[in-house]
């Protein structure tokens, strides 16, 4: 049985796909089989993050109506073996994901799979619950900014009651905060909210935060999830933000502002 | 005027102070709100359908309000009749 990972936020642009391709990477690097769904019905660009946008031929959508075959479906990662990313459909509507038919597909997913990563739309709508109603963890990604912080704690509200655990009367979803977008020097200046602000008001499980970063989007412009880039900041964050997740302790990282190397002072002024 | 508070003013406030407090607010206004029963908005609506029936109020006459206790719930209404309905 795997374990199902919702990725959410309520807000949109906080960084959810490059989250969800980070962690299903970083798992799938582990040794566990791990499979990264697109949820993002009519917006998918998980494909674009992972790289794999030109081997999409099938999608989540097809396979919910039996048009295609899971293995016709799932996308194996070029750089991982144990990774496989279900892409979203471009062209229909968000109701073509049924409960019934994602509740199917995750069932079977979940009968190979150690692993499956589901990256939520932005918004609470149907397609963001439809993402979480079978979670048994979320990672809600959060940016240090009132209407985030706002939306995450929405869709707290609406884990902890429209889920299937919460409709079954089973054990809750585990729910994680993970910070992103993070600027030490804003917090600093008063100008951003820093990690303790948002944790006295969310009050979750840190499982991470991702400093904000160049080279997440020199990572997507590449299509190479930014965990693979083990020499950045952000990379390494998702790199703590797994071992976290899989049971290790760690100390959090990049919450302080940087001393400015010689070189950097001197062209900066 | 505590000790702390005369270190937290003479902290630089900068404008995320402003936003945890405007946050601290509504996320407790959120969570009121996500407590209350389903219905109250109906209930509400159809409050106001059967009082027009007697007497001109308008929409905002009718308010519902739901506050939860530790051992109690407790649904308030409040009715502003108008003027002439006394007549
Ligand atoms: N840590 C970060 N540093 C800098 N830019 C980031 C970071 N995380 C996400 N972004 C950027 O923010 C935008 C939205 O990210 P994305 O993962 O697509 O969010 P979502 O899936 O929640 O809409 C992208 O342009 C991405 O490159
Ligand atoms: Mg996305």
């Amino acid at each position: 049985m795997a374990r199902i990972i919702v990725i959410t936020s309520g807000k949109g642009g906080v960084g959810k796909t490059t989250t969800s391709a980070a962690l299903a990477m970083g798992l799938a690097q582990r040794g566990s089989r791990t499979a990264v769904v697109d949820f993002d019905v009519g917006l998918r660009n998980l494909d674009l993050i992972m790289g794999c946008e030109r081997r999409v031929v099938y999608d989540f959508i097809n396979v919910i109506n039996g048009e295609a075959s899971l293995n016709q479906a799932l996308i194996r990662d070029r750089r991982c073996d144990d990774l496989f990313v279900l892409p979203a459909s471009q062209t229909r509507d968000k109701e073509a994901l049924t409960k019934e038919g994602v509740g199917k597909v995750l069932d079977d997913l979940s009968q190979t799979f150690d692993y499956v990563v589901c990256d939520s739309p932005a918004g609470i709508e149907h397609g963001a619950t439809m993402a979480m109603y079978y979670a048994d963890d979320a990672v809600v990604v959060t940016n240090p900014e009132v209407s985030s912080v706002r939306d995450s704690d929405r869709m707290l509200g609406i884990l902890a009651s429209k889920s299937r655990r919460a409709e079954t009367g089973n054990e809750p979803i585990r729910e994680y905060l993970l910070l992103t977008r993070y600027s030490p020097e804003r917090v600093a200046n008063g100008e951003m909210l820093g990690l303790e602000d948002v944790q006295e008001i969310l009050s979750l499980d840190l499982l991470g935060v991702i400093p904000e970063s160049m080279s997440v989007l020199n990572a997507s412009n590449a299509g190479i999830p930014v965990i693979l880039d083990s020499e950045s900041d952000a990379g390494q964050a998702y790199g703590d933000m797994v071992a976290r997740y899989l049971g290790e302790e760690l100390p959090h990282r990049f919450l302080e502002v940087r001393k400015k190397g010689l070189f950097s002072r001197f062209f900066k002024e | 005027m505590r000790l702390l508070d005369i270190f937290a003013s003479s902290r630089p406030k900068g404008s995320s102070a402003i936003a945890k407090e405007r946050l601290q607010i509504l996320v407790a206004h959120d969570r009121t709100e996500r407590g209350r029963p389903s219905y109250l908005p109906t209930l509400q609506r159809e409050l106001l359908e059967v009082i027009r029936k007697y007497a001109d109020v308008d929409m905002n006459a009718v308010s519902v309000s739901y506050e939860q206790e530790d051992s109690r719930e407790i649904l308030e209404l409040n009715i502003i009749l108008p003027e002439t309905a006394r007549r």
